[in-house]
């Protein structure tokens, strides 16, 4: 049952993602990007991790899609061909042999993990046994990431209002 | 949380759901006959009595003409959002009710994550209105659409900050547990509801409630006298039905998650013979429920809707700052009894 899932999920996310490429107007491939990010959700909540599943949709599907979704409206962005938009040509030949390496790198990453043998316990992926984890173990990043934010709310402030 | 159930648990999973999903489609029918209603009574009309005794099957009436209505799709729509927009608004709006606990043990699934999954369903909702409006292809529902994702963007935010005093004094997330926390009495006449410890979170809750729900005096995403009806202008029949449901769906589940977090859920004088008593919780919770969508229909007729940069204002400068400063001065009580 949950190897269905996986590969239902997995197939989801892969066309969704491949959709995000091909398609020429903009919203379709925004909203085909949200619909991979839900079913990577799904994959989270199969791994049981059920607060980063729910996590995922609130911040990535609920939040910054919608804030994409609402500029690509505002600015009445449409189709590639009707904007003259001309494709650079050469960022291809770059890009899909450094994708194949970072496929390839992933993939000889998996196949030599061996997962442990005793099973995990079930309270991993809990809300109190995150926040524990994030406010001791990974207190410097947690705070580091917080000042980043912090950096990025007044660069757009300062972006924003430019005669403040 | 990935459960192995056996046949019989799945049997009843299955029965559970079709008896809060059923149970959910009839009351939404009649909540909107209730609406009409309470209305009409402020505005001292008798409001629909023509269908049937005092307009009882006037829900029935409208569904049967939602359903033969002729379905128009406008010239220019985006026809695979157009179709597909009702259905994002709606499923959203129905799946906050899987977490939702009606008793002690009537609800589908009590999660460890409840309350952010529903706050989860509440951001994607919001898709709907949006795409709605934007495949449209009209002025009016396009700048509804634009309105709308702004609003919930803004009220989002103080929605969410105010229910964490909740949790960090019931410090979980499940519903259920939530529920549990508030059993009892203080000096055995107080009920130990939230309310009583968070009035602040509770108004700053009512207030994002309202705005998310997009009803008065929020409802600028729908405001007649400037857009029409706002994002569903374009909209006729059973897909326009979808919407309409949607939102008092919405509503509901403000109402249900007001009640859960800060009046106790289903806790409630227990009294009278065992099957009373199996009974008594949902009939609080329902109660409580029910009170909740009174004051939601009663501001709709009393409050006039207010200027949009007015909103926007409230909302940042008023409604944040006060969702933090509530944080702050819980943390520190709780830290300090």
């Amino acid at each position: 049952m949950i190897e269905a899932l996986f590969f239902l999920f997995a197939a989801v996310a892969l066309g969704a993602a491949i959709n995000v490429l091909i398609q020429q107007h903009v919203l379709y491939s925004a909203l085909s990007l949200i619909v991979m990010l839900a079913a990577v959700s799904g994959l989270f909540v199969l791994l049981e991790a059920d607060l980063l599943a729910v996590i995922q949709i609130m911040v990535y599907t609920g939040a910054i899609m919608v804030l994409f979704v609402f500029v690509i409206m505002l600015l009445n962005v449409t189709t590639e061909e009707e904007q003259g938009v001309d494709r650079l040509r050469w960022p291809k030949f770059i890009g899909i042999p450094a994708g194949l390496f970072l496929l390839a790198m992933i993939s000889s990453a998996v196949w030599r993990f061996r997962p442990a043998i005793e099973d995990t316990p079930s309270t991993v992926g809990t809300p109190a046994a995150i926040g524990a984890s994030l406010f001791t173990d990974y207190l410097l990043g947690f705070e580091a990431t917080s000042v980043l934010i912090l950096i990025a709310i007044i660069g757009a402030l300062v972006l924003a209002k430019r005669d403040l | 949380m990935i459960e192995y159930v056996t046949r019989q648990e799945f049997l009843i999973l299955i029965a559970k759901m079709i008896a809060i999903f059923g149970g959910l489609m009839g009351a939404l029918a009649y909540i909107t006959l209730l609406e009409r209603k309470l209305m009409a009574w402020v505005q001292m009309r008798p409001g629909p009595n023509r269908v049937g005794p005092f307009g009882l099957l006037q829900p029935i009436a409208d569904g049967m003409k939602f359903m033969f209505k002729e379905d128009i799709i406008p010239n220019g729509a985006d026809v695979a959002i157009y179709v597909m927009a009702p259905a994002l608004s709606l499923i959203p709006a129905c799946m906050s009710f899987a977490v939702i606990p009606f008793g002690p043990s009537l609800q589908i699934t009590d999660l460890n994550v409840g309350l952010l999954f529903v706050f989860a369903a509440t951001s994607i909702s919001i898709y709907g209105i949006v795409l709605g409006g934007w495949a449209s292809n009209s002025k009016y529902s396009l700048m509804s659409g634009l309105r709308a994702s702004a609003q919930m963007i803004s009220y989002e935010l103080s929605l969410t900050l105010s229910v964490v005093g909740v949790l960090m004094i019931a410090s979980t997330l499940s519903l259920q547990e939530i529920v549990t926390s508030q059993q009892g009495t203080w000096f055995g006449l107080v009920p130990r509801w939230n309310i009583f410890l968070q009035p602040v979170g509770f108004i700053i809750f009512l207030i994002s409630a309202i705005a998310e729900t997009n009803r008065l005096p929020f409802d600028l995403a729908e405001a007649e006298q400037e857009l029409v009806a706002g994002w569903h202008t374009e909209y006729s029949s059973m897909k326009f039905a979808m919407f309409f449901l949607a939102e008092y769906a919405n509503m509901v589940t403000a109402s249900a998650i007001a009640t859960i977090l800060f009046f106790g859920g289903w806790g409630g004088p227990m009294f009278g013979p065992p099957v009373l008593q199996m009974v008594l919780p949902t009939v609080w919770f329902l109660m409580k429920v029910f009170g909740f969508i009174l004051i939601f229909m009663i501001l709709r007729a009393t409050l006039p809707r207010i200027r949009y940069d007015q909103l926007m204002a409230f909302g940042w400068k008023f409604l944040l700052p006060l969702a933090l400063a509530n944080i702050v001065v819980t943390s520190l009580l709780v830290a300090l009894l």
